[in-house]
């Protein structure tokens, strides 16, 4: 059972519709099937591919027999390396917002097979069964197959410091002091390794891409996709078309969690077949080829900690080595969160990657910080059980009023309001310090506790805004909607800017023909592209004014901006209801006939520099373990977050909801199983790759923090995508050790670790 | 997935007939078969529809034992007033197996032949002796959980998936099968086969063998049965260990018991002999650990499931103190 909402007055409003737990707008289209996803968009003589993917992780091809597949009736060609059209050939071409440093992946580039499950050819027929059938029908023979390597943990010495960075990464800074020889003298001492499993994002909609190759010999592609207008510029660089060739549309996303942030090979291949073929092609992946692209990287991590007497940190130390690709260096965030959360004298930072045999990992929600706040987290854990302290006071006793790794102060920090509200709701105060305090039948009982924390994050993005004569408002930005809700609160922003219902603004998103918006990711969306249409519909606001000034015996002749308000559709004069004039009747007197307002919104460097910009969470978690059989239940679970204002608390409860899931599914269940002598991960389908299922989901409670922030955006937004999963897995990692005195390290924690 | 061709058998006559030809293969519920097609695991030329023959009836039979027709549904068994009432054990066996919506097309039959879960028997990238004989066993050295730790054999360490059919096994029930040669009844025990040298072979079931239905004898067992199923997830997860058992009691002591094993071989898991070893015994934990020492002689587990050896041992245990509570409906 998941508690039913409950909306605190306090959420701050920009007018009627934000801050209220309104419904989707685009809520209907999705259950009655209106709503279309990539591969759903049909259009006749439309030809269908299948990739076929390589059975080993490292070998070269000899040679291709495609001649049964090619004799299936309806196959129209097999592309493989060797007849491949030409694409580009330079490393740099091949770029996109999201790469990490190396050489990006090319698919059909030549005979090296550099991981399991590449994609080796693209089979394209009239049907998709056909092509089904014909991409079963090729034959491969490989040379010098090689036992790849997979093993991360023989490896740990081998690390390298990831080097020239991926963006949105920050290296570790130097050490700071002398964290060994404090840790030496200190009173209390944690010294532990953890490890958290490989994951992949696994979406419901698979990835595809539908290339329509119109008349002219441009293309329109519906792409699965986190950033319409990257995979725009990625393309036409690929394939070495103008710009203006290729339009990216992404109207309806069906969960990404980072695994649309970078284009993958089926959209590649997509676009290939239908310039070669000048047919509109379709390529979908499997679920089973969901599994050969980026995943959350299998990372080691070490924790070392000390204590005073009374708690306070006077030595951290946080390492950690994650796998990479043998093409490229992935690089998260894993250890920095350590130092920014505990401010301690003496630390010591340090990221390394270990390149594998095995496709470069990509970000998956939250990334680094699900996989750091899971080590940092339990070591608290762990160190407060060694002080014999409450984890929460060891928290507080270590609170970081600034930042301990700029010493800049934030631009808000509601943690404390966080800890304190989630306790609150979970009872903490009854909490018995003893493990394996407490039974309940068969089954012993546990509670524990983390924190989280994310970067508020604001990027460059752009909005237009369009008045029309019926008092329409369309407002538009090449952002997306992965689910998150976007479609419903741009429209809440845009409505209470303008003064509108909802029902007369229309937003409009993914789509490159619309003004240019960031990747959806590191949950700097609203923030953003909220930001840009804040500032359109401020634009038009101070356009109507204008017009409405210049009107004849305008009542507002003499008035300033400030005077006056924008109300139910209608220009007004507080205390002179008969002045009022519809925006309808401004743009006709005026002989306007659309009123438009197009900006591109930076976010405010000056204001924020000198600041730390983050959203912190706490989350407070029960498990009841089986003594005997070792299952575990999260029972229950509350999770308090300062996210700055919340725009609409029912798509944001939901948003943290399902961060919650996830996190229970990280905590319990989730592991890309690799077979160490094949590469290759094996657990491919979604019976043996586990999410939780209903039945696993028990009491859920999410509480808002009231938190003001004037400083991180116009909006005082901070994003939500990512702070409802960070912290979780820790929670519930420290209750398993309450109810059985048993520290595991390593995620996901299964009934065997506790028998 | 291959092409195939596609009729409907109109008689049992049919069905049996057109089955006996090679790369034939019967389909019902096909919530197995028709995943496995899709993988290029299974490829039959030609399927065919026995949905409309008249297997669909439980029913009661003279000598008091209960008829399951080959056709009723996962979710009909189940939910059936004959079987709640009298066979507990196996409703709760159903239940606890794979979605709703499954057990709404899975069949009686094709529970039964369902066929292993193993990861590499589904991949193709991979050597799988069950898949292609003579190739080798991936899973050996590979990702192994969910893999068997009893009656396995060089070749094969794959599990047999379902929990119905564990059980059968404790319920000792009969699968009636229209071959050929005509009718004839097989022992739940004999139905499943361990793998040895041919683990492309599940069952004992010959070309053109149709099951028609599954009889339970109608000692019932409905006083003090339990199924006890341990996953990795509280639903629609195959079992790390299951426990069918089955107690007839006499206040304190144990008349007579039924215990079998899910998820830990090739086929359900029962020997007499740890039946034997409750008989007689006190409703104690002490007896249900002695019966499971036996029951789990010889286990031998790989790198990823030894886990599952002391698992199963716990798992008796709790599941013949269950049922020794009484049979929870």
């Amino acid at each position: 059972m998941i508690s039913l909402p409950h909306f605190p007055e306090h959420l701050q409003k920009l007018g009627p519709h934000t801050g209220k737990p309104l419904d989707r707008v685009d809520g209907l289209a999705k259950v009655t099937g209106k709503a279309l996803y990539a591969a759903e968009h049909h259009r006749p003589g439309l030809l269908y591919g299948v990739v076929v993917s390589s059975s080993v992780a490292r070998a070269r091809i000899r040679s291709f027999d495609t001649a049964d597949a090619l004799a299936e009736a309806g196959v129209v060609q097999v592309f493989t390396h060797q007849n491949r059209p030409k694409l580009a050939s330079r490393s740099k071409k091949w770029r996109d917002q999201d790469t990490p440093k190396g050489s990006p992946f090319r698919p059909l580039e030549d005979d090296r097979v550099l991981f399991s499950g590449q994609p080796l050819a693209l089979v394209v027929a009239t049907s998709f069964e056909a092509a089904r059938h014909a991409a079963a029908l090729v034959r491969i023979e490989f040379d010098e197959i090689e036992q790849p390597e997979t093993r991360l943990l023989e490896r740990l010495g081998q690390g390298k410091a990831p080097g020239r960075a991926k963006g949105g990464f920050t290296p570790p800074p130097g050490p700071h002091g002398h964290p060994q020889q404090a840790l030496k003298s200190a009173f209390a001492r944690v010294n532990a390794d953890y490890l958290v499993s490989a994951e992949h994002h696994n979406p419901m909609e698979p990835h595809a891409a539908t290339v329509f190759y119109e008349e002219d010999g441009s293309l329109t592609v519906y792409s699965k996709t986190q950033g319409p207008v990257g995979e725009q510029a990625f393309l036409s660089a690929v394939l070495g078309l103008k710009k203006d060739r290729v339009r990216v549309l992404a109207p309806f996303v069906g969960g990404a969690f980072g695994s649309g942030l970078r284009p993958q090979y089926h959209l590649v291949l997509a676009a290939m077949a239908a310039l070669e073929l000048k047919r509109s092609v379709r390529v979908v992946l499997s679920r089973q080829q969901m599994f050969t692209f980026g995943h959350r990287p299998y990372t080691w991590q070490h924790v070392a900690l000390g204590a005073e007497r009374d708690g306070k940190l006077v030595s951290l130390v946080h390492e950690a080595v994650a796998e990479t690709s043998k093409f490229e260096s992935y690089v998260e965030n894993v250890v920095t969160w350590s130092a920014r959360l505990y401010p301690c004298p003496n630390y010591s930072l340090n990221h390394r990657v270990v390149p594998l045999d095995v496709y470069t990992p990509l970000d998956m929600r939250a990334p680094g910080a699900v996989t750091g706040l899971f080590a940092i987290e339990s070591a608290m854990d762990e160190l407060a059980h060694e002080l014999g302290m409450d984890p929460l006071q060891l928290r507080l006793v270590n609170y970081g009023e600034k930042d301990g790794l700029t010493g800049h102060p934030y631009s808000s920090k509601e943690l404390r309001a966080c800890y304190q509200q989630a306790a609150g709701r979970f009872g903490w105060e009854q909490r018995w310090s003893e493990p394996r305090g407490r039974r309940e039948g068969s089954k012993l009982v546990g509670w524990g506790m983390a924190t989280g924390v994310w970067d508020a994050m604001q990027v460059p993005a752009s909005a237009r805004a369009r008045l029309h004569l019926d008092g329409r408002l369309e407002v538009a930005s090449a952002t997306t909607d992965i689910g998150t809700g976007t479609y419903t609160v741009m429209t809440q922003i845009a409505a209470d800017v303008m003064g509108l219902s909802l029902e007369s603004v229309e937003f409009k998103l993914g789509d490159t023909s619309l003004p240019e918006a960031p990747l959806q990711g590191g949950s700097f969306t609203v923030a953003s592209v909220g930001s840009a249409i804040k500032a359109a519909c401020d634009g038009l606001r101070d356009q109507l004014f204008k017009l409405a000034q210049k009107m004849p015996n305008s009542p507002f002749y003499a008035r300033s901006q400030a005077e006056v308000e924008f109300r139910d559709g209608r220009l007004g004069l507080p205390g002179h209801p008969e002045a009022a004039l519809s925006y309808a009747q401004i743009l006709r007197q005026q002989g306007v006939s659309v009123l438009e307002e197009e900006v591109k919104v930076l976010p405010n460097l000056l204001k924020q520099r000198g600041y730390s910009l983050a959203t912190h969470s706490a989350v407070f978690a029960e498990v009841q373990v089986d003594e005997e059989l070792g299952t575990i239940e999260v029972t229950r679970m509350v999770t308090a977050v300062a996210a700055g204002r919340i725009l609409n608390p029912k798509t944001s409860r939901n948003q943290l909801l399902g961060g919650m899931v996830w996190g229970i599914s990280s905590a319990l269940h989730e592991k890309s199983e690799l077979d160490l002598e094949l590469g290759r991960f094996i657990n491919h389908n979604l019976a043996e790759y586990h999410i939780p299922v209903q039945a696993d989901i028990r009491h859920l409670e999410v509480v808002f923090v009231e938190e003001q922030d004037e400083i991180v955006n116009p909006l005082g937004i901070k994003g939500l995508g990512e702070i409802g999963v960070i912290g979780v897995a820790a929670a519930i990692a420290n209750a398993v050790f309450h109810a059985t005195g048993r520290r595991v390290r390593h995620l996901p924690i299964r009934l065997d670790d506790l028998l | 997935m291959k092409k195939f061709a596609f009729n409907r058998a109109e008689t049992l006559e049919d069905a049996v007939s057109a089955g006996a030809s090679a790369g034939v293969r019967f389909i019902a519920g096909g919530t197995n078969l028709i995943d496995l097609m899709k993988e290029n695991v299974e490829r039959p030329d030609r399927l065919v529809d026995i949905t409309r023959l008249p297997l669909g009836e439980v029913k009661r039979q003279a000598d008091g034992s209960l008829s399951l027709g080959a056709l009723v549904s996962n979710a009909a068994v189940a939910e059936h007033p004959l079987v709640r009432g009298h066979y507990p054990l196996l409703s709760l066996a159903l239940l606890s197996g794979a979605s709703p919506q499954l057990r709404n097309l899975a069949t009686v039959g094709g529970n039964l032949l369902q066929r292993t879960r193993c990861c590499y028997f589904y991949d193709l990238a991979t050597v799988c002796n069950k898949r292609t004989p003579q190739t080798g066993c991936a899973a050996r050295n590979g990702i192994n959980r969910q893999h068997a730790i009893l009656g396995h054999s060089q070749a094969c360490i794959a599990v047999h998936p379902s929990d119905m059919c564990v059980a059968l096994a404790a319920l000792e029930a009969r699968v009636r099968v229209l071959g050929r040669q005509g009718e004839r009844t097989i022992p739940i025990a004999d139905f499943h086969r361990l793998p040895g040298n041919e683990p492309e072979f599940d069952t004992i079931l010959r070309a053109g063998d149709l099951i028609t239905a599954v009889e339970l004898p109608s000692n019932d067992w409905s006083e003090h049965s339990h199924y006890l199923k341990i996953r990795d997830r509280a639903s629609y997860a195959f079992a790390l260990v299951s426990v069918a058992v089955a107690l007839q009691l006499d206040g304190e002591y144990i008349v007579e018991a039924r215990l079998a094993l899910g998820g830990v071989a090739h086929k359900p898991w029962r020997l007499e002999s740890a039946e034997l070893a409750l008989r007689g015994q006190r409703t104690s934990n002490s007896s249900y650990q002695r019966a499971a020492e036996t029951l789990l002689q010889g286990a031998e587990g790989f790198e990823h499931n030894r886990f599952k050896i002391e698992l199963a041992r716990r798992a008796i245990v709790r599941a013949c103190a269950e049922a020794a509570k009484g049979t929870r409906r």
